[in-house]
Order: C-alpha cells, then sequence, then structure tokens
C-alpha cells in the first residue's frame, strides 16, 4: 500500500503597509480619514502612557510595569476592531487595548501604582481584569464564548497573549476546547520575541505560532503586528467570522518588545543592542505617520497637535489617579466574597 | 416520599436547579450521554441537551477555566471533576483565579460556579480515585468547601450551593453514594451552607467526624455519652457550633480520614485552644490516616481510621 498524504497546511501572513508606508491598496481595509486619525491618536496616546508610566516607576509614583513600546500597533489595531458587546480578556501588557476600548486611564495608573481598585472594569464594559498569570485565562475566554451561545448572543470573545503563553497547558486546553466546540473566540497572540530573557527558538520549534491552531483544527495566521492596519484587518475578519459561527481563529501579531520585560528588568543582559537597532525601523507609529502623510491625513503641526492631546489627557488622569485617596485596610475584605464569613467579620474588626 | 441513595438525591438537585434555571449548566468528561462515571448526571442529557449537560475534551484546567468564564458571562455553570485526585490539574484555575476574581475586579465580576466531584477513600478503586484532600482547599480565601453526609442534605446542600454567589467546592463521599437511603423530599428546600449539625447529641465528649467518617464515627460512639457533630461546610467553618458543644462536653475528638499533619481537624483543634481554652478538661485529640499517600485496595482499610481508634481516642479523653 503507498503512503499517502492526509494533511498539508499553508500559513499566510499579512502586511498592508510596508516600512516606508506604502500600502497594498487591494488590503487596505475600508476605514474613513475620521478613523484611521482617530487610530493614529489611539498609537500616540498609548505610547504617551508608556513614556509617562516607566517616568512615575522611575520616580516611584508606580510599582513595577511592564512597557508595551514596540507593541502598540498588535494592540490598538485588535482592539479597534473590537464591538463593545465583546467580550475581552486581555493579559498583562496591553494597556494600548484598554486605552483603545476607553478604560479610564486614571484607573491603569491605580493598577500599576498597587491599589486594586482600578481593576474594576467600568459598568458596560467587558473586559475581565489584568491576568498576571500566563496563559491561564485562555479557557476563561473559551467559556464565556460557550456561555454566550447557549444564551444566544452574537458577540465574539477576544483573548490577549504573549508568545510565552503558547508554552503552557492552558494554552492548549483553551484553544482545544474552543476547537471542539467551535466557540466564537479570536486568540490573539502578540509574539514579542521574548519571554523575559527566553527567546521564541527556545519556546517552540515551529516556525509560526499561528501553525499551533492547525492542530485544533481552525485556522492561524500570521500578521506583521508592526502594522496596525493589517492587525485591524485580521482582527476584524475573525471576529465576523467568529460571530457568524465560523469557530475560533489564532492570530499571531509579529512584534517585538522594544523595551525591557519590566522596570524591573535588564534586557541587556540576554539581548544584543543591534537587533533592537534592526526593529527600529518598522515601529508602528512611524510606519503608520508615514502612511497617512501620502493619504494627506497627517503633517508634522498635526502629529504636534495629537502629541500635545494625548500628553494633556494623561497629565490629567495622573492628577486623578494621584488624588485618589488610599484604600483603607477594611476595603481588603470588601470583595473576597459576596458575604463575609463570621471569621472574616471579626478579622475585618480586628484590622480596621 | 421517595426514599433516595444521595446519588439520586444529587441527580435530583440537578434536575430541578436545571428546570427551574436555565441559566445552570453542566460541564465536565462523561456527563452527558455517559451519565457520568456514577451516573449522578443520568437522564440529564436527553432531558436538557447537548447545549446544556456539555461533555467536554479531557482537559481538568478547561474545564474549570471554562466555567470561570461561563460563570462571570452570567450561567451558573456545574463543573463535575470524575474523581478529587484529578482536580490537582486545575488547582492554577481555582486557586489563580475561581477564587480570586471577585477580589481582583473589586466585585465587578464574580464566580458562582460549583464544582462536584467524588471524594474519599474505601471503593477499592485505582491511584487518585480515592484522595481527602480538603485542606488543600479549605486553605484558599473565597472558596467554600462542603462535604455532604448523606441524600437529604445533599440535595439541600446542593440547592444552596447552586444559589450561592461564590465557587464552591462539593464534595461527595464516594463510599457514601449508595450506601445510605433517606426520604427525600421531591419539591425544593435548602440546607443552609456554612451550619454545622449536631447529629446525635451528648454530654461527655464532642466528636467532629465529616464525610464517610461520619458514619464509622457514629457506630464507634454507640455506649458513649458522646455529642457528635458533622460539620457539613468545612469552610466556612461553623465556629459558634463546636463552641457551644465543648461549653457543654469539655472534650473533644476529631476524626477524618486525610492524613494526619496539616489535616483540617489541625484548624478545628487550633479554634478550639485559642476560643475554649478555659472549657477543655483533657487533650485534643485527632484520629487521622497516617500521613501517606491512599494505598490500593489490599491496604486502604489499614490506612482508613477504625472503629476502635476512635473508642480509643474517645477513652483516652474520657480518663480526664
Amino acid at each position: 500500500m503507498p503512503e499517502s498524504v492526509l494533511q498539508t497546511f499553508t500559513i499566510t501572513r499579512l502586511e498592508i503597509l510596508d516600512p516606508a508606508g506604502n500600502a497594498d491598496p487591494a488590503l487596505l481595509p475600508s476605514l474613513s480619514g475620521d478613523e484611521l486619525r482617530r487610530l493614529y491618536y489611539l498609537l500616540v496616546l498609548t505610547r504617551t502612557f508608556d513614556a509617562r508610566a516607566l517616568a512615575l516607576q522611575r520616580e516611584g509614583r508606580i510599582g513595577t510595569y511592564p512597557s508595551v513600546l514596540g507593541q502598540e500597533a498588535a494592540q490598538v489595531g485588535s482592539a479597534f476592531a473590537l464591538e463593545r458587546s465583546d467580550w475581552v480578556f486581555p493579559s498583562f501588557r496591553e494597556m494600548g487595548l484598554h486605552l483603545t476600548l476607553g478604560y479610564p486611564v486614571h484607573q491603569l495608573f491605580q493598577y500599576w501604582g498597587g491599589d486594586e481598585r482600578g481593576q474594576r472594569t467600568p459598568d458596560g464594559m467587558n473586559v475581565f481584569p489584568i491576568s498576571v498569570s500566563v496563559g491561564t485565562h485562555l479557557p476563561h475566554a473559551a467559556g464565556a464564548a460557550l456561555a454566550a451561545r447557549i444564551r444566544g448572543d452574537r458577540i465574539a470573545v477576544a483573548t490577549y497573549f504573549g508568545d510565552g503563553a503558547t508554552s503552557k497547558g492552558d494554552f492548549h486546553e483553551g484553544l482545544n476546547l474552543a476547537g471542539a466546540l467551535r466557540l466564537p473566540v479570536v486568540f490573539i497572540c502578540q509574539n514579542n520575541q521574548w519571554a523575559i530573557s527566553v527567546p521564541l527558538l527556545r519556546q517552540t520549534a515551529a516556525p509560526t505560532l499561528a501553525q499551533k491552531a492547525v492542530a485544533y483544527g481552525f485556522s492561524g495566521i500570521q500578521v506583521d503586528g508592526n502594522d496596525v492596519l493589517a492587525v485591524y484587518r485580521a482582527t476584524r475578519e475573525a471576529l465576523e467570522k467568529a460571530r457568524a459561527g465560523g469557530g475560533p481563529t489564532l492570530i499571531e501579531c509579529h512584534t517585538y518588545r522594544m523595551a525591557d520585560h519590566t522596570t524591573a528588568d535588564d534586557a541587556s543582559r540576554y539581548r544584543a543592542p543591534d537587533e533592537i537597532e534592526a526593529w527600529r525601523e518598522r515601529d508602528p507609529l512611524l510606519r503608520f505617520e508615514r502612511f497617512l502623510a501620502r493619504q494627506g491625513l497627517w503633517n508634522e503641526d498635526y502629529a504636534a497637535e495629537m502629541k500635545g492631546k494625548a500628553a494633556g489627557e494623561i497629565d490629567e488622569a495622573v492628577r486623578r489617579f494621584e488624588a485618589i485617596p488610599p484604600p483603607t485596610a477594611a476595603e481588603m475584605f470588601d470583595a473576597v466574597a459576596a458575604e463575609l464569613s463570621p471569621a472574616l467579620k471579626s478579622q475585618k474588626n480586628r484590622l480596621a | 416520599m421517595p426514599q433516595l441513595n444521595m446519588v439520586q438525591a444529587i441527580n435530583l438537585a440537578l434536575r430541578e436547579a436545571m428546570a427551574r434555571d436555565d441559566r445552570v449548566v453542566i460541564l465536565g468528561e462523561d456527563v452527558g450521554k455517559d451519565g457520568g462515571v456514577f451516573r449522578v448526571t443520568d437522564g440529564l442529557y436527553e432531558q436538557f441537551g447537548a447545549e446544556r449537560v456539555i461533555d467536554t475534551p479531557l482537559a481538568e484546567s478547561a474545564i474549570v477555566g471554562a466555567a470561570i468564564g461561563m460563570a462571570a458571562y452570567g450561567l451558573r455553570p456545574v463543573a463535575e471533576i470524575q474523581f478529587l485526585g484529578f482536580i490537582y490539574a486545575a488547582f492554577d484555575q481555582l486557586l489563580t483565579h475561581a477564587v480570586r476574581l471577585r477580589t481582583r475586579s473589586r466585585g465587578r465580576f464574580s464566580c458562582p460556579l460549583v464544582i462536584r466531584t467524588p471524594y474519599g477513600a474505601g471503593i477499592k478503586a485505582p491511584e487518585l480515585h480515592e484522595e481527602s484532600s480538603e485542606a488543600l482547599f479549605c486553605h484558599q480565601p473565597g472558596l467554600t468547601v462542603v462535604v455532604p453526609p448523606g441524600p437529604y442534605h445533599a440535595k439541600g446542600l446542593l440547592t444552596a450551593a447552586l444559589r450561592h454567589p461564590d465557587p464552591v467546592l462539593f464534595l461527595e463521599p464516594t463510599r457514601l453514594y449508595r450506601m445510605i437511603r433517606e426520604e427525600v423530599p421531591e419539591e425544593e428546600y435548602t440546607v443552609p451552607l456554612g451550619r454545622a449539625r449536631i447529629v446525635r447529641p451528648g454530654n461527655a465528649v464532642t466528636v467532629v467526624a465529616w464525610g464517610s467518617m461520619l458514619q464509622r464515627t457514629l457506630d464507634a460512639v454507640t455506649g458513649y455519652d458522646a455529642e457528635v457533630i458533622d460539620p457539613m461546610t468545612l469552610s466556612p467553618f461553623d465556629s459558634a457550633t463546636l463552641l457551644a458543644s465543648l461549653a457543654k462536653t469539655g472534650r473533644l475528638v476529631i476524626v477524618h480520614e486525610a492524613p494526619l499533619t496539616g489535616g483540617f481537624g489541625a484548624e478545628i483543634a487550633a479554634i478550639a485552644a485559642a476560643e475554649a481554652m478555659l472549657m477543655l478538661r483533657g487533650p485534643i485529640l485527632r484520629v487521622a490516616a497516617p500521613d501517606l499517600p491512599v494505598p490500593l485496595a489490599k491496604l486502604v482499610d489499614h490506612y482508613l481510621p477504625q472503629p476502635e481508634q476512635i473508642r480509643a481516642a474517645l477513652d483516652e479523653v474520657l480518663r480526664y
């Protein structure tokens, strides 16, 4: 009996903008001038937030902080594709996601400043609290998608994680469950090449992370994660497919973490400086500026105006954050359970 | 009123809850067509369909993790873990997320899920099918841990658990599944969580026991003036019932089938020592399994506390 080929697969990579800002017109998503400018503002806002958070950390005004520098397009582009009714399960390095969704900026500072009250998502906004535990929130996304289908809600669920998370058991269990039950989940991997000091080559022997979806019975795509329009387009298509009952998608945003893992890390111990330099020319903000300039939507004055506006918004958020009185010891007890047990009541009284 | 065993009583509680509230859904391995390996979910798949009785892939972390997402979305998931010994793969989900979701989100999201699982030794099953690791879970703030003693209470406690706003771990003593039959009302009732019951009143010594050790303890105390307390909910523990009993008896014996060291008996002993020191007339004694993994069938009877060990502890404490 001859051997036969049972399966072959291909993984596509989507890029719409080249580093010079030239676009492939056949792939351009249909976004208005206002929407394109909104995207630009959100990229600027994310970068401004990030720089301010790093400065606040150095001044001791917030705690350890994980920079999003270089990953703005992956976050803003994907989040811009979400509907307000969709549910979102973030990891911990997605401040661009939160800012795009309209999460109160002062609450982001509050959380990184060590005040858990910053994690209280505003009512009507379906964003789960930040998950510091790597990859364990992927099954939650599958569960919410299952619940939505049982309820008859035509929504999609998006969940964010990094390349390191793809090594975890919960990555497999979450994707496998979503595939087996054909759930409306979009798995958004920000492959930023490094899990603290461990490079992608030590994370997996697979040439792409997108191809991992194949084993779970659904499609995976790699997008240029520094191309905000490519990320937007891929996410939008995956979300629409999910809402229409077409099942899950894995999107690998191929990007790069320009900064240290967190403010407690020193990437120069494990990363060559020329590697960072090679990615500098692929800066997501720079590339989108070049594209907008070609469209007649951008010039230096406009950039300065947007940077000023973002700085003002961040200033205001920092003022608001720092005006919030610190939580009291009694507040530790307020959200541990719907009702306090007698033992907890007496523990609360002792501390209050 | 029908005479039911615990499997049937739990099945009835689930059936009623699902009929009453369409948010209640069951998920787990083999819970659908097969009706669960102990038949606890028998017939529910036929009655409520595959969207509400969901056979999942063989993946405990995914089962509990998905249940967390479902609960946060607004459903009332009942996740079945086939045996307590298999829950360790989902320990991360339970500790990292289920019990912390309300705190972490400052009350914006909650996690009203019930995890049901057979627990305890004495059914002559393979390794990891007879675990009694309740103390691991009682240490977790935010988790309610329930051990039903028999059919009537199992139905009422499970109904209460299904209305509880936070995660509940429901440990079903496997050895009792078909051992006891009781009258179980078909109408809806609840047995409140967090409250112990005095199973047998007495004046000379207080004995606390739960799960499959409860029945063994009741047999062992025949002829003693012993008050037997069944906590039913281990966490949060009902200290008030214990302390009221100690005020009367002044003596305490705790019986559990989990290993001695760090077992939940240690917590009860600490509560008694801190809150009832001056009422005590003798040492607090624990009758427990040795600090060993649960052995297989040929040795399990040597592992589980025996009636003579319980009586020896009673005799010792009554000497004071």
